[in-house]
Order: C-alpha cells, then sequence, then structure tokens
C-alpha cells in the first residue's frame, strides 16, 4: 500500500501537470510583484494623450523621457518643482546618510557590548531596546514636536537627523547583534593573550570581522530612513523637506499631471529599490535577524 | 576608577551609553512627557496657557463615538491586511520553495514592494484606483467586467478595502521572506525520512512544515500588526485623507488630525498614548516569542 502510495507521488512529481501548475504559479506571483510598479514606470514615460484615453494604452506607442529631464534639470512646466525635487533629494540623503553613519558608529560599539560582555542590567536594557523598536513615530509625535519647535529645530537638517537616529538605532543594535555571535570569541581570546586590550580587540579584530554584517545593517537603515514619511512630514516645512514630503505633496501640486506624479514616484524609489535588489540577501538577513537564527 | 572603566562591565556600560542616551531623549522620554500633557489643555494657538485639567482628555476620549470608530477601523485594517497577506505570504513561500528555472531571480523579486516607500506605495495604488483614468477602471472594463468606469473611492463602504489591499501587496514580501528563510532552516532530512514512510505531500506540509512554522507565524503576526498599525496612517494619508465620510479615518489619522490640524495638543497626546498601549500589549507577546524562539535556536 505504502508502495503504491508513494509510487504514485514520485510519478505525480514527473507529470507534466505538476509543473505546469508551479510555472503557472510562479508565474502569477511574478506578475502581483512586479505589475503595480511597471505601470508607475509606463505612467511615467507615457505622453499625457495615451495616458488618459478609456482604456489607456498599456504599452505607451512614443515612450518619452521628457517627465524625467523636466524634473531633474527644468523645463516650460516645472522649473520650481525640478528645483525643489532636487532639495527634497539633497535633504533626504543628507538626514538619511547621517542618521546611518551615527547608528552605525554608536550602535556597532552597543550591539557588541551587548553580544559579548556581561553586565548588571543588561537584559532589561536590551528588552527595552527591543520594545522600544515597536512604539511607532505617531504614538510620541507630540512631545517630540514641542522639544523641537522649543530648541528651534523644526524645519532643520539636524532635528531631522537627531529622531531619525534614534528611531533607526534600537533595530540596529538588535540585527547587528545577529553579526557579532557569528565572530568566533577564540579570536578575541587570543587577541587578549597576545597583549590587545579590550577595546583595542574590539576596534582592531572584531570590527573589521563584522564590517560586512554592518554595511548590510547601514544599507537596510538606510532604506528605512529614506522612506521614512510621517516624522518628516511633522518636523519639516520647506526648508528641510525630504523627498517622500514632496512626493506626497506632488499629487496635489500639479493637479492632474499623473505623468510628473508618477516620475516622481519612480526617482523617489530608485535608490531603495536599486539597493534593496543588489543587496537583497543582505536586507532578507537584517529583515529575519533576531527572529530566525539560521 | 581606571580599574573599573577597563572591567567588562564597565567597558559593557560605556559602549552602549552613546546609544542609550540618543533612545532615552528621543523615544523613552517623550513617552512619559506624553503622559505628562495628556493630563492637561494645550492648544498651541494660545501659548502660555497649559491648564492642568487630570484626566479629563481619557474622559472626552472614552465618550468619544470618532475615536471608538477609528478604533474599529484600524482593527479592521490591521486585522485583515495581516490575516491575508501572511495567508498570501505563506501561499508564495510555499511556491517560491519549489525547485523551478529561475528561483533565485524570483526570489530576489520579491523584496520589491518592500522596498517602495509607503508614500510611493500609497501614491500607486491611487493612480490605479482613480475614478477617471486608472488602470483597475481600463483593466476591468476590458475583461468586461464593468460597463463604465467606477469611482472606487468614493464609495465610503467599500473604501476601506481599497486601501486594505494597497497595504498587503506592500506588506506580503515580508512574510515571503520570513517563511522562505524559515523553511530553509528545516533539515531535509524530515522530509527525506517522511517520505521514506510514504507520507504524501500534503501530509509533509500539514505534520512537518505546519507545525515548525507555526512560532514564525505567530511572530509575524505580532510584528506586522504593529507594523500595520503604523503604516496605517501613510497609506491612509496618501490614498484617502481618512475619507470618504470618514470611513478610512484610523486611530492614527484621527490623532494626527485632533493633533495638527486642531492643534488640540492634549487631546491628541492622550489619544496617541492609548495607541502606545495597545502597541506595548503587542510588543510584550513579541518579546516573549523573541525570547523563547532564540533560546530554542540556541539549544539546537
Amino acid at each position: 500500500m505504502r508502495k503504491v502510495e508513494m509510487k504514485i507521488t514520485g510519478f505525480l512529481k514527473h507529470l507534466p501537470a505538476y509543473q505546469v501548475l508551479i510555472y503557472t504559479l510562479v508565474v502569477l506571483i511574478f506578475l502581483f510583484t512586479i505589475v503595480p510598479f511597471c505601470w508607475l514606470i509606463i505612467s511615467s514615460i507615457s505622453i499625457k494623450t495615451e495616458l488618459l484615453s478609456v482604456p489607456p494604452h498599456w504599452i505607451p506607442k512614443n515612450p518619452t523621457l521628457r517627465s524625467y529631464k523636466e524634473i531633474l534639470f527644468g523645463g516650460t512646466r516645472t522649473t520650481r518643482a525640478a528645483r525643489y525635487f532636487k532639495q527634497a533629494v539633497g535633504n533626504s540623503i543628507i538626514v538619511a546618510g547621517s542618521a546611518t553613519v551615527l547608528c552605525l558608529v554608536i550602535g556597532s560599539i552597543a550591539s557588541y557590548s551587548f553580544t559579548r560582555l556581561r553586565f548588571r542590567g543588561r537584559h532589561s536594557l536590551l528588552l527595552m531596546i527591543l520594545a522600544t523598536q515597536m512604539i511607532p513615530a505617531v504614538a510620541i509625535i507630540i512631545p517630540i514636536y514641542v522639544v523641537m519647535m522649543t530648541l528651534r529645530l523644526l524645519d532643520t537638517h539636524l532635528g531631522l537627523f537627531i529622531t531619525y537616529s534614534s528611531f533607526v538605532l534600537p533595530l540596529m543594535i538588535w540585527i547587528m547583534m545577529g553579526y557579532f555571535q557569528t565572530i568566533p570569541i577564540d579570536i578575541e581570546d587570543a587577541a587578549r593573550i597576545d597583549g590587545c586590550s579590550r577595546l583595542g580587540t574590539l576596534v582592531r579584530i572584531v570590527l573589521p570581522l563584522a564590517a560586512p554584517g554592518l554595511a548590510a545593517t547601514g544599507i537596510f537603515a538606510f532604506i528605512v530612513a529614506w522612506n521614512e514619511f510621517f516624522l518628516a512630514l511633522i518636523l519639516t516645512q520647506a526648508a528641510a523637506k525630504t523627498l517622500p514630503v514632496l512626493v506626497s505633496e506632488f499629487s496635489t501640486k500639479f493637479g492632474a499631471d499623473y505623468v510628473m506624479m508618477s516620475t516622481g514616484g519612480v526617482l523617489a524609489s530608485l535608490p531603495p529599490v536599486i539597493l534593496a535588489l543588489t543587496f537583497q540577501k543582505y536586507i532578507v538577513k537584517g529583515l529575519t535577524g533576531g527572529a530566525i537564527k539560521g | 576608577m581606571k580599574r573599573w572603566l577597563t572591567s567588562s562591565a564597565g567597558i559593557g556600560y560605556l559602549l552602549i551609553l552613546p546609544s542609550l542616551v540618543v533612545i532615552f531623549s528621543i523615544i523613552i522620554w517623550p513617552i512619559f512627557y506624553s503622559v505628562y500633557i495628556s493630563f492637561h489643555k494645550l492648544y498651541l494657538v494660545r501659548p502660555g496657557e497649559f491648564p492642568f485639567v487630570g484626566l479629563e482628555n481619557y474622559i472626552k476620549i472614552s465618550r468619544s463615538p470618532v475615536f471608538w470608530a477609528a478604533i474599529g477601523r484600524t482593527f479592521y485594517f490591521t486585522g485583515v491586511s495581516v490575516g491575508v497577506s501572511i495567508i498570501l505570504g505563506l501561499g508564495i513561500a510555499l511556491v517560491l520553495n519549489q525547485d523551478f528555472k529561475g528561483r533565485a531571480f524570483v526570489r530576489g523579486l520579491i523584496i520589491l514592494p518592500w522596498a517602495l516607500s509607503s508614500v510611493v506605495n500609497g501614491m500607486m495604488w491611487k493612480w490605479i484606483y482613480d475614478g477617471s483614468y486608472g488602470a483597475l477602471n481600463g483593466f476591468l472594463l476590458q475583461l468586461g467586467w464593468i460597463d463604465s468606469y467606477k469611482v472606487w473611492l468614493a464609495d465610503p463602504r467599500v473604501a476601506m478595502n481599497f486601501v486594505v489591499m494597497a497595504e498587503i501587496w506592500k506588506e506580503t514580501p515580508v512574510g515571503v521572506i520570513f517563511i522562505l528563510a524559515f523553511l530553509q532552516t528545516i533539515p531535509s532530512s524530515l522530509y527525506e525520512a517522511a517520505k521514506v514512510d510514504g507520507a504524501s505531500p500534503w501530509h509533509r506540509f500539514r505534520y512537518i512544515t505546519l507545525p515548525l512554522l507555526k512560532p514564525i507565524i505567530l511572530l509575524l503576526i505580532v510584528l506586522k500588526s504593529v507594523w500595520a498599525i503604523r503604516d496605517s496612517f501613510d497609506i491612509v494619508y496618501m490614498i484617502t485623507r481618512g475619507g470618504p465620510a470618514e470611513s478610512t479615518q484610523v486611530v492614527t489619522f484621527y490623532a494626527y488630525l485632533t493633533t495638527f490640524k486642531f492643534l488640540r495638543f492634549g487631546y491628541g497626546a492622550a489619544i496617541s498614548y492609548l495607541i502606545t498601549l495597545i502597541i506595548l500589549v503587542f510588543a510584550v507577546v513579541y518579546m516573549r516569542l523573541v525570547y523563547t524562539e532564540t533560546l530554542y535556536a540556541e539549544t539546537i
């Protein structure tokens, strides 16, 4: 009886039907994943009349990069938008970049400390950091806003940079602990026996070994900070406005200019999408780190 | 002093100090300050006035039907988007775990929706749902399912479901990634042994994969619920701004309106604090799961 069943399942596996089913499902998954974003890209390279026909031209007959040119270099309609766009890109790079760097520096040493050093209160502090990772910005935005207002840090890079750092830091500490755990403790012991101090071991041995992991965590943090919207919406007005806030205004600013709106959306997505697809393996590790120790 | 500084504990504290300062000043301390504000009346338009009102804000909230409706919508948004995206994610992960050509490529691509910001995601779906020129209308018209274009987001009965669909699309990859990563940690010898014993594919899934996946699915439910509550603001802000007729006004958006549109900071702080309490319940469950899971993994 068992043998028969085995034969049947073995046979089923080689039957074309099984293959057909799998490939059909894979194609569906593939389309589910890319079609919405592809439509945004197509919208951004279409000309208006084709896009607004009923039903729309799914494949544009006259694809054009005009809207990209206008948004990046200024054009007849959009000189102001172009200027805002460049400024917002600059703001996003400054804020997300500096928050990533700060978190890498202070987060990596904290993460190492939690992984390798034993001190009182270690567990409860770690639990606290884990818990803060879950607090949504909307829950504590009011005190942050009031403080930033008092310190005159509203609409400044500095204000946003500090806030982003604190929101990214707990997650980074947690992810990096996974990387520090993979470094064999024997290497550290050997360095210590050779007369290296604890801090010397950390700086000269452990951090270089953990560098790939740290870089991966940095990319992860950069994407999160780059995409952040709520804090930037509340804490910036004009000078420090980041790209997501500007993109959110596009739909109102350009009225029904769907081409321009889509172009803004695609451009804002390029850095995180390219980073995520290139460093996909590391992002996966970052996302699942802590939860799954494979 | 010097000896203490070179001891393991001393260095331990020294290394976490900078991080603690940042986290305390921007997250921990505001949580308490938030409670303090919520016991006061604070209108930004009237600076200098900051009267203590005790629990008044909380009492008002508890009697506000608008608040409870917003809470209800938040649970609907969270429950449906988390539930569907996990089931969908499980299905997709199981398919992508099979052998097929181009597996690495499709698996890599699956991360795409995650990498989009919630702003772009919201804008993109709003454009797809558009009542005059949207791709959804065009597609359904060509299929012959509708006779004329429909303004989907104008109908209070269904607008929320369209918002939820946009969230599901963005959040499904995370589930796929978690589940795929976990599927790879299941030793293939378990399946080999089951095969030898004659277990059918369904039985192997039912009695090997599913029980092993249970903790990771629990973890996903908790994590994704927290993320959904957090993301609900962005997506509602981008697609519907709470409308039509408040039908998509989730509690995070309600808190935003109260605070930054009507400038009632005390009342807004009280609402925010209630959101924090809901999140903390999830956080406690999450920490218990992570701790037991980590210990479980270490014993293997």
